[in-house]
């Protein structure tokens, strides 16, 4: 195989893992949080503004780490650095 | 495919490219400008109040409560900056529904500018209301030691806010044009109108991330002031 198919297979691997591997932890801590929130709202309906806000907040920065997982898969795929490198300068 | 709108060129004239990222940010702004414009020149304090007027004075006042409710001391200060922010960022990724609109906030480019706005903003904002010394000394608080942390905290935080949103509107235009080629019809739109929902919250978590910061910097202060010790902080979330 020449360098750039090997690059191509590499990544398109690594970018299912990555996207696969970190997307575990955000799913498990997002159901945790959304569990805890709901138990918090039933005991506490009058709070309920303030636990959703932060339920908000807190879901998107849980989220972010599989956002990050996201773009870095993305990045292998379409905006590979390493296929370019090969297409120029020739090999390794 | 297109994972960016920097890469549509919409103009180009004798090497000045205009891409599609430019032309809708400016299309963003001038639809905001325009329609606040339009609205505030004729305010009434009457009986009769225009729904418009309405309107405005609603999305007004949540964004002030919203700043209160997050322990800013006076929201009237930071409201301009957070509101222009949340404002702008709904405002594009709302646009979507439009055919043939891209969101501005899906380019990496955007959404740093952005950020580097919060960055800049929170070191002025905190050093207007505490002085220079107060600010530099908020970055050796706990101890000395922890200044290249708290250094390191500064700057991840403005990654994290860029990418954040980057990703997430980029994700949205991502799985529609993947679902296009799949399945075409359905199954889009009801990405889409999941990007709506996502595009909001963003907006909100953006602007709600630079109020914390910003309350953060310049909270500190009122611990060593003895009047305000009987006032306890609502919030106590900081930097991610």
């Amino acid at each position: 195989m020449d360098p750039a198919t090997i690059i191509a297979a590499i990544s398109i691997v690594t970018a299912g893992l990555t996207i696969a591997i970190g997307s575990i932890g955000p799913a498990l801590a997002e159901g945790r949080a959304a569990s805890r929130a709901l138990q918090a709202v039933a005991q506490q309906p009058d709070a309920s503004d303030t636990i959703t806000r932060t339920l908000f907040v807190s879901l998107a920065m849980i989220e972010s780490t599989a956002i990050y997982c996201f773009v870095v898969s993305m990045i292998l795929l379409f905006a590979n650095p390493f296929v370019d490198a090969t297409a120029l300068g020739g090999g390794g | 495919m297109e994972i960016s709108p920097d890469a549509w060129v919409l103009y180009e004239w004798q090497g000045l490219r205009l891409n599609a990222t430019i032309v809708f940010t400016w299309g963003v702004m001038a639809l905001l400008v325009l329609v606040s414009w339009i609205i505030t020149a004729r305010l009434s304090e009457g009986e009769t109040v225009s729904r418009w007027q309405v309107m405005l004075e609603v999305v007004v006042t949540t964004i002030r409560d919203q700043i209160d409710e997050v322990g800013a001391a006076d929201p009237a200060r930071y409201l301009p900056f957070i509101g222009t922010l949340f404002l702008f960022i709904a405002t594009a990724n709302l646009l979507t529904i439009l055919p043939g609109y891209q969101p501005p906030t899906g380019s990496l480019s955007t959404t740093a500018a952005l950020a580097i706005c919060v960055l800049i903003a929170v070191p002025l904002f905190s050093i207007t209301r505490r002085g220079l010394g107060g600010y530099l000394k908020s970055y050796l608080q706990p101890s000395p030691f922890m200044l290249p942390f708290n250094l390191i905290s500064e700057l991840s935080r403005t990654i994290a806010l860029a990418v954040r949103l980057y990703g997430n509107v980029m994700s949205g235009t991502v799985i529609v044009g993947i679902l296009i080629s799949v399945a075409p019809f359905f199954f889009p739109i009801l990405m889409q109108l999941l990007g709506l929902l996502t595009g909001l919250i963003q907006a909100y978590i953006f602007a709600v991330l630079a109020m914390v910061y910003i309350a953060s910097a310049s909270r500190a202060q009122r611990k060593t002031d003895p009047a305000a010790d009987t006032e306890t902080p609502r919030t106590s979330r900081e930097g991610d």
